[in-house]
């Protein structure tokens, strides 16, 4: 894309991936961006960079508005490779004595990446840049995403450079978020689902801070897809509310199947959820990518997990999302467990120990159906179904 | 004795381990940890640790 003037003097020189599928395992159907932004003041900064492959791109970007050479300072908000990957190609062509900003954590992370001896400014919270007529703030924000994670603040204009934090893995022709509307909102879950979930306490505290500090915000400018200009405060909420966890009254039948057995038995439990009244949606492990399949979790009360037993173990599927589910560890879930087997059935014993070590209360012992199931055994699994939906829409 | 978890990162400090790395020799309890000690991880301060549960 071309560089945009978001404000007067401030610049978004980032690049669109409009190729990128998979994000470190991270499904990215639609692509993603890496914005870069560029403060042209007395001094010019140049806040973060772009993907390693991408450096030609934001180097041209940046040649439209100013000769890269002329760039005074760069700022470092996050260490990982898809913000940091071009630093390498920047401070070479700007001057690789040119002062480099980042956090402490940032400063120790950033040489275990790029054996050049840059100038590093290590910052915290509080302290200040001046840039001529506008001032950069810096906040640290570990673990949004990573523990070198910083947001910068251009006071005077009111701008937050808030890295991957209010992100979202979306490429399209929008740059800023009254142009795409609340369709956004899904890509920002997703993202927050999968990337910074279990961090939600601790952002949660964090955003409050933020708050008491009553800044005047008029934008927030994430590293991943639109801007925040039309309401930020908008997103700041969703945060906050996510952070939170509390469940929506829905319920998510996750599984996989090997002759259609665990299929039948899901959608017969799917079918009994429903009858509750309680929206379900079951997802094939195969037809579903497991970032699509977290978002989904993330605001379920239910989580219903099914597996086929295959050589006395799970289906390595399932045994996938137990284990990318269990590191993000989710909140105030219920669930249970079910599958068909063939001689010896662990896989439903295996799927509880998983949910009950990720403090998901099981709602029902699990159900298992030897080989294929029949009217009496889908009946049994509609049973299961609507215990599970009485679960969810009780008190 | 007794194990304290970052709240910020996840990070467990052992007393039993200490951290060498930053000079703090195993078998110090945490409360005997000075204040200026940081999560060698994420950088948090001493008072983001929690006693583990
Ligand atoms: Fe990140
Ligand atoms: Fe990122
Ligand atoms: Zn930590």
């Amino acid at each position: 894309m071309n560089p945009i003037e978001i404000a007067p003097g401030v610049y978004d020189v980032g690049v669109t991936d409009w190729n990128i599928r998979d994000f470190h395992g991270y499904s990215t159907d639609l692509g993603t961006t890496y914005n870069a932004f560029l403060v042209v003041d007395e001094k010019i900064a140049l806040i973060d960079s772009v993907k390693k492959e991408f450096a030609d791109a934001l180097i041209d970007n940046i040649s439209r508005i100013v000769d890269p050479r002329k760039i005074d300072v760069v700022i470092s908000n996050h260490t990982e490779l898809d913000h940091s990957g071009s630093l390498a190609r920047i401070m070479h062509r700007i001057g690789e004595d040119k002062p480099l900003y980042c956090s402490k954590m940032g400063a120790k992370n950033l040489v275990r990446h790029f054996p050049q001896k840059w100038n590093y400014q290590a910052v915290g919270s509080g302290d200040e840049l001046k840039l001529g007529r506008r001032t950069l703030a810096f906040l640290e924000t570990r673990m949004i995403h990573w523990p070198d994670s910083m947001f910068s603040y251009l006071k005077e204009d009111g701008i937050l450079f808030s890295s991957d934090g209010f992100g979202q893995h979306y490429a399209g022709p929008e740059r800023f978020d009254d142009e795409i509307g609340d369709r956004i909102m899904v890509h920002a879950k997703k993202y927050f689902a999968n990337i910074l979930l279990l961090y939600a306490t601790h952002i949660e505290k964090l955003i409050r801070q933020v708050a008491e500090m009553k800044l005047n915000l008029r934008m927030i400018c994430p590293d991943h897809g639109v801007i925040w200009r039309s309401d930020p405060g908008k997103i700041v909420k969703a945060y906050l509310n996510w952070c939170r966890q509390e469940p929506e009254k829905k319920a998510v039948v996750i599984y996989d199947t090997m002759w259609h057995s665990t299929e039948k038995m899901a959608e017969a439990i799917n079918a009994g959820i429903m009858a509750e009244g309680v929206p379900s949606k079951p997802m094939h492990l195969r037809a579903w990518h497991r970032s699509e399949v977290m978002t989904e979790v993330f605001d379920a009360k239910a989580v219903v997990v099914g597996s086929p037993t295959l050589n006395n173990n799970l289906f390595p599927t399932v045994a996938d999302f137990l284990c990318y589910m269990k590191g993000l560890k989710p909140k105030n879930k219920i669930g249970a467990a079910f599958g068909s087997y063939g001689w010896s059935g662990e896989a439903v014993k295996l799927i509880e120990n998983e949910l009950t070590g990720v403090k998901i209360e099981l709602a029902q012992a699990g159900l298992k159906v030897q080989f294929v199931p029949e009217r009496p055994n889908l009946d049994a699994c509609h049973e299961f179904g609507r215990k599970i939906g009485r679960a969810v829409s009780g008190p | 004795m007794e194990r304290y978890v970052c709240q910020v990162c996840g990070y467990i400090y052992d007393p039993a381990q200490g951290d060498p790395d930053n000079g703090i020799a195993a078998g110090t309890p945490f409360a005997k940890l000075p204040d200026s000690w940081e999560c060698p991880v994420c950088g948090a301060s001493k008072a983001d640790f929690t006693k583990e549960a």
